[in-house]
């Protein structure tokens, strides 16, 4: 009973934030409802007894992806106006690509695989079971390649978008006050002996 | 008494029950804690006045012992002033959204070998996931004050926490490789057998790292740029009073409580005795060890300057980063070849 | 080479941070200087600047004979005099404002005074509740001469020596 209960409320909101997202003027909000979307699926995968990853979907999502998403979004300025120019030029297009969509999504729920046979209701675990624990073994033994690749993948990402944002000018001088610092007598001066007084 | 409230209980259906027990469960890890905060303020400028040669608030009640109560009443009468084109809600929701995951972190935090709220777990993961929440409130604070100097310190607070916490996060994936587990409890258990057990001492530099990486989590001098009096004036909060300035305040001290207890919890070993032959354990060595780590905060406040902006983003991104990474390594080695302070 | 050795030992041992602290975890101990203001109060030097005050001769007489020194010298132009020759034919005042918002108790007028009669006594302590009350009259000036003659005479003789 109050399982459905917490569901249905947070399904609801959950549909009613993501239709926000795209429905709301201000970009910022925008973000901020993406951000309680996040977090109320985040508390369906809960009642789904997924614990971990409805705690890593709030802690990588909302706790560092979103983050950056309303940085960003708070420090662009967005013109409203000019975002609603050719709304309608771009209409049938747009229309094209939702309909599509929306096939391939009907036809996904009303397949087999997702019927409430095949996902019944989850079978409550004892409670010294660790779902972060069983996650991890089957990560590292079956999939263990899938996730390596995907460790490799990422690592590139990171170097790509570093390589891409760093650009060193070389006519800019730095001063380096730590190097500043350490400078001794010894690195700088050299003391010369000479004879003086002759002549 | 109880002949008139047992029967009362009993009729009562088994959630409502449920709730009104969690109720009162969280009402007792709250209520002590907001206690806490209101003497931590105090605390901190008492010691910070000493640490300066100055006696610090001694006005209200015998050594000024009342004066948190007269702080909390002035900011209870003041107007909650808010500015022109401010954006209202949010400006509104901002110190609830601070205050919220604050409070909620300490659902999992075990305060005794079976006193804990909600013995989960994911506990760690909870915490981290609940205090990477917090930066929304600052960051909504900022941006909806329409002021330059809060988006400024919004800014600053939300890179800084979002780079400090993957330091944290790190040094807190040894403490799981050591214990074995995501809940706190089994954790602290881990470290049972004398001060020599305790995860401090193999992890060391894990240690340092989380200790340094939660005083900037929590935006605390030195690296409190986020207020940042001399450049911005007070970041994020310029524009907030009253009672939505001191929820704020409320949720910075209570974090910074969380950070203590966490490291008491995680790194020397909780409500375990330092030598169990002598002592026994209980809840009063985690408060002691805790109460060390308050008082780090005030220590630190009081002795170093703020850090330059660059020069925070460089520490966590260059030097405390690294450092867990490679001491990570080093931990794995340990304990695959079974080192003895490792197992 | 060995510098940077050096460098980084030092900063991933936190010494330099671990003195700090004990600078400050000595000091905590220290005996603290606090001065407890509305009972106890720091000595106050003779030459204090405070409020302003019109002095009198010992026989009843008013010093100032309006020679608007005072008012020549005044950086912040917060003195206002008019004079008027009285019946026995001294020149007295006859308006004497000082602006208290005006004034930044430089202590010029004390100065230029040839016959001591502006004077700044060591009250520090006065505040204003309506509008027009920072503006200091002669009445009000004299007044505070009259009331306070006797510290006044003594700070004057205590730093006569050094004038």
């Amino acid at each position: 009973m109050v399982e459905s209960i917490i569901f249905y409320v947070f399904a609801i909101s959950t549909v009613t934030t993501a239709t926000a997202v795209v429905t709301v003027r201000n970009p910022v909000h925008a973000a901020l409802f993406l951000v309680l979307t996040f977090f109320t699926s985040a508390i369906i995968w809960m009642t789904l007894e997924a614990e971990f990853l409805a705690i890593t979907l709030v802690l990588v999502y909302v706790g560092a992806v979103m983050v950056l998403f309303v940085f960003v979004v708070m420090m662009l300025d967005i013109n409203i106006a000019l975002l609603r120019e050719g709304f309608v030029r771009y209409l049938p297009l747009g229309l094209l690509v939702a309909l599509v969509m929306l096939g391939l999504m009907v036809s996904v729920v009303t397949s087999d695989i997702f019927v409430l046979d095949a996902a019944s209701e989850p079978v409550p675990k004892p409670a010294d079971y660790s779902n972060t624990e069983a996650l991890g073994r089957v990560l590292y033994t079956e999939h263990v390649f899938a996730f390596e690749v995907a460790a490799v993948i990422l690592l590139v990402a990171i170097i790509a978008a570093i390589a891409l944002t760093m650009r060193k000018r070389p006519q800019t001088k730095y001063q380096d006050p730590a190097s500043q610092i350490r400078v001794r007598k010894a690195d700088r001066l050299r003391i010369v002996k000479m004879p003086a007084g002759e002549d | 008494m109880t002949d008139f409230f047992l029967p009362l209980w009993n009729w009562l259906h088994e959630y409502v029950q449920y709730t009104l027990a969690s109720g009162a469960k969280a009402l007792a890890i709250l209520l002590p804690l907001f206690i806490v905060v209101a003497y931590y303020t105090l605390a901190e400028r008492k010691v910070i006045g000493y640490m300066q040669m100055r006696k610090g608030p001694n006005r209200v009640g015998p050594r000024g012992l009342f004066q948190p109560f007269a702080d909390m009443f002035k900011l209870m009468v003041k107007e909650i002033i808010v500015p022109t084109n401010a954006n209202r809600y949010l400006f509104i929701i901002a110190p609830v959204l601070t205050f919220a995951p604050a409070m909620a972190a300490w659902a999992v935090v075990p305060f005794d070998a079976d006193l804990v709220f909600a013995d989960i777990n994911a506990g760690l993961l909870y915490i981290l996931a609940m205090t990477s929440l917090g930066v929304y409130g600052v960051i909504i604070a900022g941006w909806a004050s329409n002021s330059k100097y809060a988006l400024l310190g919004a800014m600053r607070s939300a890179a800084q926490i979002v780079a400090y916490e993957i330091a944290m996060g790190f040094a807190l994936v040894g403490v799981l490789m050591l214990g074995g587990s995501l809940n706190l409890g089994a954790i602290v258990n881990a470290q049972a057998g004398g001060w020599s057990e305790w995860f401090v001492i193999p992890l060391l530099p894990l240690f340092f790292v989380y200790l340094i990486s939660g005083v900037a989590e929590t935006n605390r001098a030195p690296f409190d740029v986020a207020e940042g009096e001399s450049e911005i004036v007070a970041g994020f909060h310029v524009e907030y009073s009253g009672m939505a300035f001191a929820v704020f305040f409320l949720a910075e001290y209570a974090n910074m409580i969380l950070i203590s207890m966490l490291c008491a919890l995680m790194f020397l070993g909780g409500w375990l005795s330092p030598v169990p032959d002598l002592i026994g354990d209980g809840i009063g060595w985690l408060f002691l060890k805790t109460a060390l780590f308050m008082w780090l905060y005030l220590h630190f406040r009081a002795t170093f300057p703020r850090y330059r902006y660059d020069q925070i983003m460089r520490l966590g991104w260059k030097v405390l980063l690294p450092v867990t990474i490679v001491w990570l390594f080093v931990e794995g080695i340990a304990i695959y070849f079974e080192v003895p302070l490792f197992v | 080479m060995f510098a940077k050795i050096h460098y980084y030992l030092k900063s991933f041992l936190f010494l330099e941070l671990l003195k700090g602290l004990g600078v400050t975890g000595r000091y905590f101990f220290r005996k603290k200087v606090t001065v407890q203001y509305p009972e106890q109060k720091t000595p106050i030097s003779p030459r204090f600047r405070g409020l302003h005050a019109l002095r009198r001769y010992a026989n009843g007489e008013e010093r100032c004979i309006a020679c608007k020194l005072c008012e020549a010298v005044c950086p912040a132009l917060a003195i206002t005099i008019e004079s008027e020759q009285r019946e026995d034919g001294t020149r007295r005042t006859t308006r004497y404002d000082i602006d208290l918002f005006k004034c930044i108790y430089c202590g010029f007028c004390e100065e230029a005074c040839p016959v001591d009669s502006i004077v700044e006594t060591n009250i520090f302590e006065y505040h204003f509740e309506n509008r027009g009350e920072n503006i200091m009259t002669k009445e009000k000036l004299l007044e505070i001469g009259d009331k306070y003659e006797a510290q006044l005479a003594a700070d004057r003789a205590a730093d006569a020596p050094y004038r």
